[in-house]
C-alpha cells in the first residue's frame, strides 16, 4: 500500500474474480465421477451414461430446487424460511381442490369442477404468496426472528393442509392441471424460475437491495432502503415459489395429500448452503443454488444406483451437507486473510 | 527457544532474568497471500515506558501488534520476552506470559456482568465447584478501586457506554498482572475527561514498571503520554525516537513519506441562503430544544462530549429516529422527515459515525457499496439497474476520491479505514446532496486520508453544499467549521463563530 499519489492504482475495471460457483461445480463433477468409478467397480455399469437416470435425477429435485430459489433470496437477506415444505402441502391441497375434473366421484366442491386450469394455478401462487406476506410482515413489523415467524407458519400451514379435507387426499385432477407436472416440465419450471431470479438478483434494484439488507441492515436503512417493505417482498416471493412447488408436486402425483413437502424446506436450505449462500447473509447466488440442488439429486440418485441402503443414504447425506459448509467456511477464511 | 509453559513457570517462580528490554522483536517478517504485511521490523520495549507505534492504516502496526499478542506467528525473525526467545502460539499463550492486548473492537460479552467478563476462565470457585460470585465481585471492586474506575461490578456490560467498556477492557488486561500491555487506539471513542482518566491509569502502570505499546493516530496524545515513538510505513520499520526530541512534523513526514503542509485547508466561501433550518427539535429523553440554521456553503461544526446527543441530532434530522417534536425545514419549507428515504429525497446525505456498524456492506465489493444510495431513484429502468453506466460513474468517483484499490470488485472488508470512508463519501456524493451531514468523518483514519477528506469537504462547501459536521477532535472542528454548536446533556449550550472559537471555550461549553 503506497501513499504517494503517482502510485495509486487506477480503479478502471471491475474485473470479476473466479466465481465461487466454479468450485461448487467442481464438487458436483467430483461426486458424479466418484459414483461413475464406484459404478464400474461394483455393478459394472456407468452412472452418467444413462439419460433416463439423469433425467429422473433432476426431476426428483426440481421441486426442492424451485423452493431453494426462494429460500436462497431469504437467506441472502440474513433470514431463513422454514415454512416452505408446509406451504407446499397447503397449496397443493387447496389448489388441487379447484382443479378436480367433472367426472370425479367425490370432489371437494361439487359446484366447482372442471374449472379452467388458470384458476387453481393462480390460487396456488396466491396462497403461497399470502403465507410469505404473513411471514415477512411478522418479521418486519413485530421484529420477531425469521426462524420463529417461519417456524410458526410451518406448523400452521401444515395444520391447514390437514384440516382442509380432514386428512383426505384430493384426487381426480384435470389433465390440464396434471400437465405441469408431466414429463420434464418440472425441470423446465425449475430452471425457468432459477433464470428469472438469477437475473432478478444480479441486475435489478430488487436484487441489489436484497444483498445490501443482508450485508448490513443498518447501512441499508441509512441509505434510504425501506427494509420492512423489502423483506415482505422477499418472503412473499419465497412463499410464492413454495406455492409453485406445491402445484408442481400435486400435478406430478396427480393428487394432493396433506403430507406433501415434509422436510422440503430443509433440503432447500441445504441446497442453498451447499451452493455457497452464506447463512450470515449478504452472499449467495442462484447459480450456486441450482448446482447445490443438483448435488443433492446426484447423491440420492447415486446411492440408489449403488444400491446403498436407504438408512446409510441419509447418514451419508447429512455428513456431506455439513462437510460442504465446513469446506466453504475454510475457503472464506482463506480469502479474507488476503 | 523456551516454550511458553517454561517461561510461565520461570515467571511464576519469580526468577525472571533482568534483561535490558521487556520485549524485543528483531527482523520480524509476516506475509499473507499476495501481501507482505511486515518486512524486517524490529521493536524494543523498555520497562516502565509507553512506546507509541505510529503509521498510516496499512503500515503494519496492527500486524506487529498481533504478533506481540500471539494472534499471528511471524514467518521469520525473533521475539524475545525478558531476554528469552519465545514463540507465542495463541493469544492465551501471550496472556499467560504477561502480554495483554486491548483491542480496538471491544471484546466483551454484552450479556454477562462486568465481573464475569473480567475474570472469565479464572472465576473463583466455592468448595462445591460453583462460581463464587461474592468473591468475584469483591475482586473486581478491588481492581476498580486500584484503577480509580467507578463501575458497578455486577452490571451487565450491555448497559455500559463505549467509554466504560473500554475501562473494563483495561481493567481486565491489568487483572492478568501483565507486564506488557498493548493498546490499540484506546481513546478513539473517549471524551477528553475520559482520556485524562485513561492517561492517569497508563502513567500509574508505567510507574509500576510495565511496558505499554500504544497505537494511536492522534499526534497530541503521542506527546502527552508516550516516552518513545516507533514509526512504520508500508510494512517497514522507519525509526524510533524519544518522544521528547522529535517534532510532530518530523513524525508525520516519516509516516507518510511526504510533507503535509496544510491539515485544514479551510477556504473562505461565499455563504448563501439558509438551506437547512432546525427549530426546537427534540427527541424524548435524548435531546431537547435544538435549533440552528445552516446556509449553503457553510460548515456547521457540532462539538460536545460523547453522549451529549450530537449523533442523535444528526440521526433525527436524517429520519433514522424521527423527532418527537420540533420542525425541520429545507429551503424554507417545513418537511416531515420520518424515514431516511424522505431525507434523501430532499437532498440530504449522512455519513454515519460507525463505518462498520451503519456504513459499509463489508461482505460486498466497492461497486455495490458505492451505488447503494443513488439506486434509490436513479440508474434504474423498469427495476433493472443500468450497471454499465453506473459502473463508469462509480469508477470516476473512486478515482476522484483517490480510493486505493486495484479495481472496484475488491471487497470493502479488505480496505483500510480511510479508503472505506472514501467509498462511503462516494456513495453519498453520487446522490448530489445539497445538505451533507458528517458524523466523525475522520475517526480512525490515517493522516493522509484525513487531509484528503478535509479538502473534499471544503470543496463541497465551495460548491454550495450545506455541511453539518460532528467531531470529537477539537482541532478538526475548529479548523473546518464556520460556526460551532456545542452540546451538553442533550442541549445546545452555545454557538461560537469561527473567529472567536478556541479549544478552551468549546470545552467550557461542552463540560459545564
Amino acid at each position: 500500500m503506497t501513499t504517494t499519489s503517482d502510485a495509486i492504482a487506477t480503479p478502471r475495471t471491475r474485473s470479476r474474480k473466479l466465481p465461487t460457483e466454479l468450485s461448487i461445480l467442481a464438487v458436483l463433477i467430483g461426486i458424479a465421477l466418484v459414483f461413475e468409478i464406484l459404478g464400474w467397480i461394483f455393478i459394472k455399469q456407468s452412472f452418467l451414461m444413462n439419460q433416463q437416470r439423469l433425467t429422473i435425477m433432476i426431476l426428483q429435485v426440481s421441486v426442492v430446487g424451485i423452493i431453494a430459489v426462494g429460500v436462497t433470496q431469504v437467506i441472502i437477506t440474513g433470514g431463513i424460511d422454514l415454512s416452505s415444505g408446509s406451504v407446499v402441502g397447503m397449496t397443493a391441497m387447496i389448489a388441487a381442490s379447484f382443479a378436480q375434473s367433472a367426472d370425479w366421484a367425490r370432489p371437494v366442491y361439487p359446484a366447482l369442477v372442471g374449472l379452467p386450469v388458470i384458476i387453481p394455478l393462480v390460487i396456488g401462487l396466491a396462497i403461497g404468496s399470502l403465507a410469505g406476506v404473513v411471514n415477512g410482515s411478522l418479521i418486519s413489523y413485530t421484529k420477531i426472528p425469521p426462524f420463529i415467524a417461519t417456524l410458526g407458519m410451518m406448523v400452521s400451514a401444515r395444520g391447514v393442509a390437514k384440516w382442509y379435507t380432514k386428512g383426505q387426499p384430493v384426487s381426480g385432477l384435470t389433465p390440464e392441471f396434471n400437465f405441469i407436472g408431466s414429463g420434464i416440465w418440472p425441470v423446465i419450471i425449475f430452471l425457468g424460475v432459477a433464470a428469472i431470479f438469477h437475473i432478478g438478483l444480479r441486475y435489478t434494484r430488487y436484487g441489489k437491495f436484497t444483498y445490501a439488507i443482508g450485508a448490513n441492515p443498518q447501512a441499508a436503512r441509512v441509505s434510504g432502503i425501506n427494509i420492512e417493505r423489502h423483506l415482505v417482498k422477499v418472503y412473499a416471493i419465497s412463499g410464492m415459489l413454495a406455492g409453485l412447488a406445491g402445484l408442481v408436486t400435486a400435478a406430478r402425483a396427480q393428487t394432493a395429500q396433506a403430507g406433501m413437502g415434509v422436510m422440503y424446506e430443509l433440503d432447500a436450505i441445504a441446497a442453498a448452503v451447499i451452493g455457497g449462500t452464506s447463512l450470515a447473509g449478504g452472499q449467495g447466488r442462484i447459480t450456486g443454488t441450482v448446482i447445490g440442488t443438483i448435488i443433492l439429486g446426484t447423491m440420492t440418485s447415486g446411492f440408489t444406483f449403488l444400491r446403498v441402503d436407504a438408512y446409510y443414504q441419509e447418514i451419508i447425506k447429512g455428513m456431506i451437507i455439513v462437510a460442504a459448509v465446513v469446506a466453504d467456511q475454510y475457503r472464506q477464511r482463506k480469502r479474507k486473510k488476503v | 527457544m523456551v516454550s511458553p509453559q517454561t517461561m510461565r513457570a520461570v515467571r511464576e517462580s519469580g526468577a525472571t532474568p533482568q534483561s535490558e528490554f521487556l520485549l524485543e522483536i528483531s527482523h520480524a517478517r509476516k506475509e499473507f497471500p499476495g501481501v507482505v504485511a511486515l518486512d524486517d521490523v524490529s521493536l524494543q520495549l523498555k520497562r516502565g515506558t509507553v512506546h507509541a507505534l505510529m503509521g498510516e492504516n496499512g503500515a503494519g502496526k496492527s500486524t506487529l501488534m498481533k504478533i506481540i499478542a500471539g494472534i499471528y506467528t511471524p514467518d521469520s525473525g525473533t521475539v524475545q520476552l525478558r531476554g528469552n526467545d519465545i514463540r507465542l502460539k495463541s493469544p492465551l499463550d501471550a496472556l499467560e506470559n504477561g502480554i495483554a492486548m486491548i483491542h480496538q473492537e471491544l471484546n466483551l460479552m454484552p450479556f454477562m456482568t462486568v465481573a464475569e467478563n473480567i475474570w472469565i476462565r479464572r472465576e473463583p470457585l466455592t468448595r462445591f465447584g460453583f462460581v463464587d460470585h461474592r468473591e468475584l465481585n469483591r475482586r473486581t471492586a478491588e481492581l476498580f478501586a486500584r484503577l480509580n474506575i467507578d463501575i458497578d461490578p455486577e452490571i451487565q456490560v450491555s448497559y455500559l457506554s463505549v467509554a466504560s467498556r473500554q475501562m473494563v477492557e483495561i481493567a481486565k488486561a491489568v487483572s492478568y498482572e501483565s507486564d506488557v500491555l498493548i493498546m490499540d487506539e484506546p481513546t478513539s471513542a473517549l471524551t477528553e475527561t475520559e482520556v485524562a482518566h485513561l492517561f492517569a491509569i497508563i502513567r500509574d502502570l508505567r510507574a509500576q514498571g510495565k511496558g505499554i505499546v500504544y497505537i494511536t493516530h492522534k499526534m497530541s496524545e503521542l506527546f502527552e503520554i508516550a516516552d518513545e515513538v516507533s514509526v512504520f510505513r508500508d510494512g517497514r520499520y522507519i525509526g524510533t525516537h524519544a518522544a521528547a526530541d522529535v517534532t510532530r512534523d518530523q513524525i508525520i513526514r516519516e509516516m507518510v513519506g511526504r510533507e503535509i503542509t496544510q491539515m485544514f485547508p479551510k477556504e473562505e466561501v461565499a455563504i448563501g441562503n439558509v438551506v437547512l433550518s432546525v427549530k426546537n427539535l427534540s427527541l424524548k429523553g435524548v435531546f431537547d430544544d435544538i435549533s440552528f440554521d445552516v446556509r449553503a456553503g457553510e460548515i456547521l461544526g457540532i462539538a460536545g462530549l460523547v453522549g451529549s446527543g450530537r449523533s442523535n441530532v444528526a440521526e433525527t434530522i436524517f429520519g433514522v429516529t424521527p423527532a418527537s417534536s420540533g420542525t425541520i425545514s429545507i429551503n424554507g419549507e417545513v418537511v416531515n422527515i420520518a424515514t431516511p428515504t424522505i431525507a434523501i429525497q430532499h437532498g440530504m446525505a449522512f455519513i454515519t459515525e460507525d463505518r462498520k456498524e451503519t456504513g459499509c456492506l463489508l461482505a460486498l465489493d466497492i461497486q455495490e457499496n458505492m451505488q447503494l444510495a443513488v439506486l434509490q431513484d436513479k440508474y434504474t429502468r423498469f427495476g433493472f439497474v443500468a450497471q454499465g453506466e453506473l459502473s463508469r460513474t462509480c469508477e470516476d468517483m473512486a478515482q476522484k476520491l483517490r480510493v486505493k484499490t486495484p479495481n472496484l470488485a475488491e471487497r470493502v472488508e479488505n480496505l483500510s479505514g480511510g479508503n472505506q470512508q472514501k467509498v462511503l463519501i462516494g456513495r453519498w456524493l453520487l446522490t448530489n446532496p445539497k445538505i451533507l451531514i458528517l458524523d466523525e468523518p475522520t475517526r480512525g483514519i490515517d493522516v493522509g486520508a484525513k487531509a484528503e477528506i478535509h479538502k473534499l469537504v471544503t470543496q463541497l462547501a465551495h460548491q454550495g453544499v450545506a455541511v453539518v459536521m460532528i467531531s470529537s477532535e477539537l482541532p478538526e472542528v475548529l479548523g473546518m467549521s464556520d460556526r460551532i454548536m456545542v452540546m451538553h446533556h442533550g442541549r445546545a449550550t452555545g454557538f461560537l463563530d469561527r473567529s472567536e472559537a478556541d479549544q478552551v471555550k468549546i470545552m467550557d461549553l461542552a463540560a459545564r
